[in-house]
């Protein structure tokens, strides 16, 4: 079904996730957008796993299993992320990272 | 001669040093009375041994016709240096430290008994005994040392005890002042004296007076050696032992403390600064005298001239001053000055030895004469309470044992046979006669002044006018008496004494006749000084301001101790605290702490300016990361 | 057990028991019982010593342990004494006890207080025992690291920059020393043999020339600093200045005695042919010392600073005897060390107890104290005394003994030095006659110093303690010169195989 699509188009998308996210990662000061920019930058991974995978050992499901491993970290990741973010809204009432500089508040 | 027969002295010794203990730890606990008496107690069976040690030494132990020897009683090892100097505390007789020893205790004794009513009621009564204590110790221990080291020992500590007793006002800024200059001074010398010590003792490898003396020691023996600016390491080393002495027996131009330490109480002046410590400096080169004599003629010659020099400076400011104790300091260090100049002219064994045997002479006869002049001045401070002798006059008839004893003393340093001083005085003389005419001249000038003086003092005390007393003079209690006469009667007696078979530069006794080509013009002068003092003070008049203003600027040099002190202050404060401790301290503040400060500084601003690498954002690292790693592929990938 | 590590075991329990106690009252007892044992360890240290040295023993040293520590590095833990560090384990007891009595009423966190400065003994304790190079500079590291906390926590005045200075300072010595001491062990052992850290094995090899000239002076610097040579004495000063009172005696009484000890157990005794070449200028910094140190202190007008400036003063006449290298100069740097260990913990002690009550250390301010607290002053004066060298007292046995053995060099250049370093004993006279006269003679200046009371029981437990040992020295010498000279002889036999000769500046 996917055999029409050529490799390139899976490796410029995730090039440009992957990008994407690190400009956002360095750029913003937001803690939820680093947050998100580093979803995509995980994301381009994924879709590069999955797609070599495809391509080269289409017998195989090692990409895929590792694809879902990072996918769950990253919920996890993501979790306890936010969980941090919260914490630090109630005792700084902002989410910018130039804001949090004092081990106590 | 048996040895251990003397064994007992050294319990002349330790009686002191147990009394000072025992009075310094437990003194406060009981009444002042009894610290004074277990003093008092203890210089008393001091001065029995003496006696006895005397007596048996001079005279029952000795054969007739041989020569004194000398031997140590008692020795005991206190530090090893190296493998040939050792440091022993011990006991050594001769002739010249038995003579010492009846001095000092005899002085001790006496400046013990009239303490107890000269300080009665003052604060600090037994401290003062302790000190006392510790100071007879002290100074008994410096008389009988064996060695040079021991004798430096005990010289420190006659040093401190000397600093306490002056200082012993203590809520007196002028006595705290006195008592560290005199301290300071005589430190200053004291190094002159250790470095003498180092020098011999490297030289000779030994310390012991006895293996230094003698003549087939390495002292004697010694030749030559190094020469440094002309003069061998002998005479380098025995010159500046000599600086010791001359500072403790303030010698010209190291004499600055001693009029200074009268702020101290009288009978301390009278026993340290007239009779016992101050003629250390005496004993320290007749107890050398052999080696100055055979192997450092040079230095020698040096103690002569400074102690001639010392007499006459000494003798001519005593005329113009008004307190009676700094009189009477200006008059020890002249007659010092005698005793120094005795030993420089003397030669070495038999009658060329007069000298050694007229300086030791007149150190025991001075011991006496001066201890009664200053306890005689104690008791006149004690009835009128000054020390200026012009708010006193016609004392005699409210002091008349004092004035007796006390116009003695004055007879008897004017130097009028028969008493005492005329004596050795008189040999002094000869032997000066005999090496240097021109130091002959100013002996035989100092001998008239001498005279003046110190009847000046007499006069302007006892006679002249009456002045308002706050209350009526009254004399001394007996036991403030009792010393006085003691003293008296040992002051005319004690020029009987046949010295020339006792004491003498190489122990043989040898026969000394009374010079009178010598003795009648000295007596003549002491008369004249005696005469123009009777006409000038015997009636309060004009005519000593008549005197003075003739002088015009040599009296007021003289007066103001030819401004010597201020030489001291200048050089002191002017130029050592203000140009070298001070920048010193300066120095160390900014300068060296300021390097170290420097160094910490610029560690902390580099530290400061690479801080920023640190910063600890992610964001910040992950963009250098990112960055490096693009640079790396590009490198990589493209450039290679 | 062996005896040595007693030595170590003993304030480590104290200091766990402290751990325990639940206030001040408790927390001082148990630092004094445990230090009053420790004290009378000591005594019996001495005692066995000296009976097994009468018995015939000639060993290099005695009571020795050895433990393997660290295998691949060769560490061992390995103590033993001769009788030089017989009588530096006295003294630190001795002043140690002196401290804990002298800082009976330190309130503020007084089991810390108390921890730590038994934590510092400890150091100097194990400093003294250990033979073994590594673990000698473990303790040694031991013994400042605490100082830091106790100045900064306890002190007084600018405590945190004095603090710091002291300690980056010390840390700058120790990290010239772990040079040396790495030196060192590299070349401790002819080729091919394993290498060691044991004092005792390095000393029967010879260190290469070459290595010697380069590791002798970051030893005998890194040493050094610690025994306030000039110009690496600044901390001195100020850490003294700012330190608590017991803190002061017991590193101006035994710290820095680590630094003159192990300038001449390790650097002059492993290196001797360095030493030689490289003496005159290590000659001249310490002349410097001995005189600067003695000026210096004319002008100051703290109490504390004096006395500092008076320790770089006779500290420096400790390494100028060490650079002597014969047997009686290197007894008297011995006997120095201890002298001046005992006698300026007295006068720290003492400056603490007045500057308790007058609540001021600068003498312009004070006046008259021997009316009002005559046995604090009397003390004060035997202190005095003691400093400048008086007969009848430790400070006269020492410095004699270092003159006369300076003085056996014949060159000019140490002749020279000799003689400068002589004149201190005026200049040392000069500054304690001053601060005498205006501490404590002369008129009383502050009419609130009337109230003032005399020592309390435990300050004079403190002080007293102190006064006998100077004076027991300063009488009878000859015991400790003896044990000491005993002691000095391998070492100086090792020094005389030194193929190097001293290199005269004039």
């Amino acid at each position: 079904m996917t055999g029409n699509i050529p490799l390139e188009y899976f490796l410029v998308l995730s090039t440009l996730m992957f990008f994407t996210g690190i400009f956002g990662f360095l750029t913003r000061r937001n803690l939820i957008t680093m947050l998100m920019s580093i979803e995509l930058i995980l994301n381009a991974v994924n879709i590069n796993f999955v797609a070599f995978n495809h391509y080269l050992y289409p017998n195989q499901l090692q990409g895929h299993f590792f694809t879902l491993i990072i996918i769950a970290v990253a919920a996890a990741e993501a979790a306890v992320a936010i969980a941090i973010i919260i914490n630090i809204y109630r005792s700084f009432k902002s989410i910018e990272v130039d804001k949090v500089n004092q081990m106590k508040n | 001669m048996p040895m251990n027969a003397y064994s007992y002295t050294l319990l002349i010794l330790l009686i002191p040093l147990f009394s000072f203990l025992l009075i310094g730890l437990t003194g406060h606990k009981y009444k002042p009375i009894i610290s004074g008496l277990i003093g008092t107690a203890g210089l008393l069976i001091v001065a029995v041994l003496s006696y006895m040690t005397a007596i048996k030494y001079f005279w029952t132990d000795h054969v007739e016709g041989t020569a004194y020897t000398s031997f140590k009683a008692f020795e005991t090892t206190w530090l090893h240096l190296t493998d040939n100097l050792t440091i022993n505390l011990g006991v050594l007789l001769d002739p010249i430290s038995v003579m010492m020893l009846v001095v000092v205790s005899t002085v001790s004794l006496m400046v013990h008994i009239y303490s107890l009513g000269y300080m009665k009621g003052e604060k600090g009564f037994a401290r003062f005994f302790a000190f006392l204590s510790l100071f007879s110790f002290s100074m008994l221990g410096l008389v009988l040392a064996t060695n040079i080291f021991q004798m430096y020992i005990f010289w420190e500590l006659v040093g401190v005890s000397s600093f306490l007793l002056i200082g012993f006002y203590y809520d007196k800024p002028s006595a705290v002042s006195a008592s560290k200059k005199a301290f300071i001074v005589t430190r200053f010398a004291d190094l002159g004296f250790l470095i003498g010590i180092l020098m011999l003792s490297f030289t000779t490898q030994t310390f012991d007076f006895q293996t230094l003396v003698s003549s087939d020691g390495p002292a004697l023996t010694h030749t030559g050696g190094a020469v440094f600016m002309g003069l061998s390491a002998m005479t380098w080393a025995l010159t500046f032992i000599f600086i010791g002495g001359a500072g403790k027996s303030a010698m010209f131009p190291l004499h600055i403390w001693l009029p200074d330490a009268m702020e101290g109480p009288t009978p301390v002046s009278a026993l340290i600064h007239a009779a016992t410590m101050v003629v250390a400096g005496v004993y320290l080169v007749a107890r050398l005298f052999p080696i100055y004599s055979i192997v450092a003629p040079d230095a020698l010659t040096i103690v002569a001239w400074v102690g001639g020099l010392s007499s006459l400076f000494a003798a001519i400011i005593a005329c113009t001053q008004n307190d009676i104790k700094r009189v009477l300091a200006y008059s020890t260090m002249s007659q010092i000055g005698y005793m120094m100049l005795a030993l420089g002219v003397s030669g070495y064994g038999g009658h060329d030895g007069l000298g050694f045997m007229a300086g030791n002479f007149h150190l025991f006869t001075h011991a006496m004469f001066k201890a009664l002049l200053f306890l005689g001045a104690g008791a006149i401070i004690h009835s009128v309470h000054s020390n200026d002798m012009r708010e006193m006059g016609n004392l005699r008839k409210y002091l008349p044992i004092t004035h007796i004893t006390f116009l003695i003393g004055c007879i008897t340093i004017a130097g009028i046979p028969p008493l005492s001083g005329f004596f050795s005085k008189d040999e002094i003389l000869v032997a000066a006669l005999h090496h240097n005419i021109y130091l002959f001249a100013i002996e035989f000038l100092v001998a008239g002044l001498t005279a003046f003086y110190m009847f000046r003092l007499y006069f302007n005390v006892f006679w002249g006018k009456e002045r308002h007393y706050h209350h009526t003079p009254h004399e001394s209690p007996l036991v403030m008496t009792i010393p006085l006469m003691v003293l008296a009667f040992g002051a005319i007696f004690a020029g009987f004494l046949p010295f020339s078979e006792l004491v003498t530069s190489d122990g043989l006794p040898f026969e000394a006749h009374i010079n009178y080509a010598v003795a009648v013009p000295s007596v003549l002068i002491a008369l004249v000084g005696i005469t123009v003092a009777f006409l000038m003070y015997r009636r309060t008049s004009a005519a000593p301001d008549k005197v003075a203003s003739a002088l015009g600027g040599f009296y007021r040099g003289a007066y103001h101790k030819f401004y010597i002190d201020e030489v001291y202050l200048f050089v002191t404060h002017k130029i050592i605290f203000r140009y070298i401790s001070q920048p010193v301290a300066w120095f160390d503040r900014h300068i060296v702490d300021g390097t170290m400060n420097l160094i910490g500084n610029t560690i902390e601003k580099s530290s400061y300016l690479i801080k920023g690498f640190q910063s600890g954002k992610v964001q910040q690292y992950g963009y250098v990361f990112i960055s490096g790693t693009i640079l790396l592929v590009i490198i990589f990938v493209y450039l290679w | 057990m062996n005896i040595l590590t007693l030595f170590v075991i003993i304030p480590v329990v104290t200091a766990f028991a402290i751990g325990f106690s639940k206030n001040m009252k408790q927390t001082r007892v148990v630092a004094a019982v445990g230090m009053g044992l420790q004290l009378l360890l000591s005594a019996y240290l001495v005692y066995a010593y000296l009976t097994e040295r009468a018995a015939g023993n000639v060993a290099e040293m005695l009571f020795m342990y050895d433990a393997l520590w660290f295998e691949s590095l060769n560490i061992h833990y390995l103590v033993g004494v001769d009788g030089i560090s017989v009588a530096m384990i006295g003294l630190t007891s001795i002043v140690v006890f002196a401290g804990i009595f002298a800082s009976w009423e330190v309130e503020y966190l007084s089991r810390e207080f108390f921890i730590s400065l038994i934590l510092l003994a400890t150091g100097v304790y194990g400093f003294f025992i250990s033979l073994d190079l590594f673990t000698m500079f473990l303790f040694y590291e031991v013994a400042v690291i605490p100082m830091y906390l106790l100045i900064g926590i306890w002190g007084s005045g600018p405590k945190e920059y004095s603090a710091m200075k002291l300690t980056l300072m010390l840390m700058g010595g120790s990290a010239l020393l772990m040079v040396g001491l790495l030196g060192i062990y590299f070349y401790s052992a002819p080729d091919g043999a394993p290498l060691t850290w044991n004092l005792l094995e390095i000393s029967k090899n010879t260190i290469p020339v070459e290595m010697q000239r380069f590791l002798f002076p970051f030893t005998f610097i890194g040493f050094g600093i610690l025994g306030a040579l000039f110009p690496f004495h600044t901390w001195s000063p100020d850490g003294h200045a700012s330190a608590p009172t017991a803190v002061s005696m017991l590193h101006a009484g035994v710290l820095m005695k680590l630094g003159g000890y192990g300038a001449f157990r390790v650097a002059i005794f492993l290196m001797p042919d360095a030493a030689q070449e490289q003496a005159w200028i290590f000659l001249l910094l310490t002349a410097t010392s001995v005189l600067y140190g003695a000026f210096g202190a004319i002008f100051q007008k703290d109490l504390k600073y004096i006395n500092a400036y008076s320790s770089v003063s006779h500290c420096g006449l400790v390494l100028f005897a060490i650079l002597m290298m014969n047997q009686t100069a290197l007894n008297g740097a011995i006997i120095q060390m201890i002298s001046h260990g005992l006698m300026t913990a007295l006068f720290f002690a003492l400056i603490g107890m007045i500057y308790g009550r007058t609540h001021t250390r600068m003498i312009n301010e004070m006046g008259g104290l021997m009316k009002v607290m005559p046995f604090l002053s009397v003390v004060y004066v035997i202190a005095g005394l003691a400093s400048l060298g008086l007969p009848g007292l430790s400070g006269f046995v020492a410095e004699m003994t270092i003159f006369v053995g300076a003085f056996q060099h014949t060159d000019a250049f140490h002749r020279t030095l000799t003689i400068a370093a002589t004149a201190s004993i005026v200049v040392t006279a000069v500054y304690i006659l001053r601060v005498v006269g205006a501490l404590l003679l002369g008129p009383i200046k502050n009419d609130h110093f009337n109230h003032l009371k005399d020592a309390r029981w435990f300050e004079r437990i403190s002080t007293v303690t102190l006064v006998v040992a100077i004076a027991a020295i300063g009488m009878a010498p000859l015991w400790l010169s003896n044990m000491i000279n005993v002691s000095l002889q391998p070492i100086v036999t090792k020094l005389s195989t030194a193929t190097s000769t001293f290199v005269s500046l004039f």
